[in-house]
């Protein structure tokens, strides 16, 4: 029901705004991704787009190395992160005292905050070296050093997501499970976790999301040669990621050139898989929802 | 037989005040015992340490002695997982874990390490027919457990509980969130439970004291008033108080 009162109108009318407001900006950045990218599937033959070298100057615009390198990457990052992260927020939320995690709680989220340029410079300065003396490697920069360090990246934001989640479970599940002769571990294998559940599969993901979204480490640590990742060899060679790809060339590309259309290309790409990420995170923590809850007596 | 012996037991909170003071009871075995009182009286604290949950909460000091089987409860060896597995608690609201009906029934089971499933199958089932539930969902096992109505949720509390087949079932006003059909329903299933199990409650109010209890304690204020048999303590109590607030003059 509208209301009468003038404030009121104008205060609706503000919040629906700026609501539309957002849907339009994103439909926009959309449409203008897919028209600059689009084109490159009329000047690119699809054999040569989805091959496997990228050599843009002789007009290879392979970019399969460029996903693969940032899959390679993202998921090394991930097999990192997620126990890593999961575990710190167990052990928060589960196990530290209150007192333990009054003082580890913001320390986490001051580190989310972290701007990523600053993990790339301890990635060039400490991480690469120190693989490559310690894996004999001919250079530290590598698939694996992005993974690392995305991997670092993506810890805070699962660890402060995960442990909101964990430590909304109300209290009383933990009891009655608790009382029902069940033991610290199985309360949270058995109930803490199920019913957590979206909300820690919403922090891997966007932990995920963080992860193939980044640019400036993997750009800084990962060497940037477009080599096909195609053994676990790979993980120890130097990548190119597609976000990597982007930042690097955008610049330095005539704007409407086929290699332009080609980078907004990659774009797409890089926004469909995010768009995946999400689809699927929403699908998994929703489906055990199906059923009609009621909480009413 | 005696089933429960308190001997001198203090307990107080972190807070400094001395929630219960010096309980002296002692509860038969398949009897009713109704703790009664006004709010704050320690009927709940003193539920909630015959398992152990208190535990849970910032108690800052025990003493005296409660025995459950000539086994005191208190001492710090005791198997608390093994206790709480023979002295269930059902609480006020109904609180079914979030999983499905068949998994809350069999949780407790489960984690005692039983996986056979015909010895899961059966002991829900029997859970849930001792508790007066199985009729009303036998054919939705595997639904959500806040899929069924709060009176049905509250017993299956009771029925998850009975599924470990304990000796004492405790209940902290099991009834207060429920209308009176749900409510006589489990008035009901815990009189017939009398027969096999020790049952103690915090009633949810001196009627339903007087409909179910076998005896009756009377705590104030952190002490036992008086404990005595049901229609002693409502016809000629000994104790002032106890008269006054059983007449429903204070409280
Ligand atoms: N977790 C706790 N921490 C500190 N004090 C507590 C805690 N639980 C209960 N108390 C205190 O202990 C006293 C007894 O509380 P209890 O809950 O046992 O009373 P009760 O008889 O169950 O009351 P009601 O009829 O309202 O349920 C109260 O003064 C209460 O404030
Ligand atoms: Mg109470």
């Amino acid at each position: 029901m509208e209301s009468k009162h003038p404030l009121e109108f104008l205060i609706t009318w503000f919040i629906r705004l700026t609501g539309y407001s957002s849907i339009f900006f994103v439909v926009l950045i959309l449409f203008f991704l897919v028209s600059e990218g689009l084109p490159a599937l009329s000047e690119v033959s699809l054999d040569t787009l989805f091959s496997t070298r990228w050599y843009p100057i002789e007009s290879y615009y392979g970019i399969l190395p460029l996903i693969l390198g940032s899959l390679v990457v993202t998921i090394g990052a991930m097999l990192i992160a997620v126990p890593f992260g999961i575990g710190t927020a167990v052990y928060l939320s589960e196990v530290a005292r209150p007192m333990v995690r009054e003082i580890l709680k913001p320390l986490v989220e001051i580190l989310a905050g972290l701007p990523s340029v600053m993990l790339g410079f301890l990635g060039i300065q400490v991480v690469s070296p120190f693989l490559r003396e310690f894996l004999d490697l001919p250079t530290g920069l590598t698939a694996f050093a992005g993974s690392l360090l995305l991997g670092g990246i993506a810890i805070p934001t699962i660890v402060s997501i995960a442990e909101d989640a964990m430590n909304n479970v109300p209290q009383s599940y933990r009891q009655g499970a608790l009382a029902l002769g069940a033991t610290r571990w199985q309360t949270m294998w058995g109930v803490t976790f199920p019913a957590a559940r979206s909300g820690i599969i919403t922090a891997i993901m966007l932990g995920l999301g963080r992860a193939i979204g980044e640019t400036m480490t993997v750009m800084m640590v990962t060497g940037n040669a477009p080599i096909m990742p195609n053994s676990i060899r790979a993980l120890f060679m130097p990548i190119r990621t597609m976000t990597a790809t982007i930042a690097s060339e955008m610049g330095e590309v005539a704007a409407g050139s086929i290699h332009y259309h080609v980078l907004f290309f990659i774009g797409i790409v890089l926004f469909l898989l995010a768009l995946i990420v999400n689809i699927t995170a929403s699908w998994v923590s929703m489906r055990k929802q199906t059923h009609k809850e009621r909480v009413l007596s | 037989m005696e089933k429960i012996v308190v001997e001198n037991f203090s307990l107080t909170y972190s807070d400094g005040a001395e929630s219960l003071q010096n309980i002296n009871l002692k509860i038969n075995e398949h009897t009713i015992t109704a703790l009664i009182g006004p709010a704050g009286g320690g009927k709940s604290t003193f539920l909630r340490a015959m398992n152990r949950l208190n535990d849970l909460a910032d108690v800052a000091a025990l003493s005296g002695h409660l025995y459950i089987n000539g086994q005191d409860v208190l001492d710090p060896k005791t198997n608390v997982i093994q206790l709480r597995r023979t002295v269930g608690i059902v609480f006020a609201r109904p609180l079914p874990l979030p999983l499905t009906i068949y998994e809350n029934v069999s949780f407790g089971l489960q984690a005692a390490g039983e996986r056979r499933k015909a010895v899961l199958d059966e002991a829900v089932e029997r859970a849930l027919r001792q508790a007066q539930l199985w009729d009303e969902v036998y054919d939705r096992l595997g639904d959500s457990a806040f899929a069924i109505s709060g009176g049905q949720q509250q017993r299956l509390c009771i029925a998850r509980v009975l599924a470990l087949q304990p000796e004492i079932i405790l209940l902290d006003e099991p009834t207060s969130a429920l209308d009176p059909i749900s409510t006589a329903k489990i008035e009901t299933s815990l009189l017939e439970l009398k027969e096999k199990y020790t049952i103690v409650i915090a009633p949810h109010n001196i009627q339903q004291a007087a409909r179910i209890a076998d005896d009756v304690a009377f705590f104030l204020q952190g002490e036992v008033v008086e404990f005595a048999p049901a229609e002693k303590i409502f016809t000629t109590p000994k104790d002032r108080r106890t008269l006054d607030y059983v007449q429903g003059r204070f409280g």
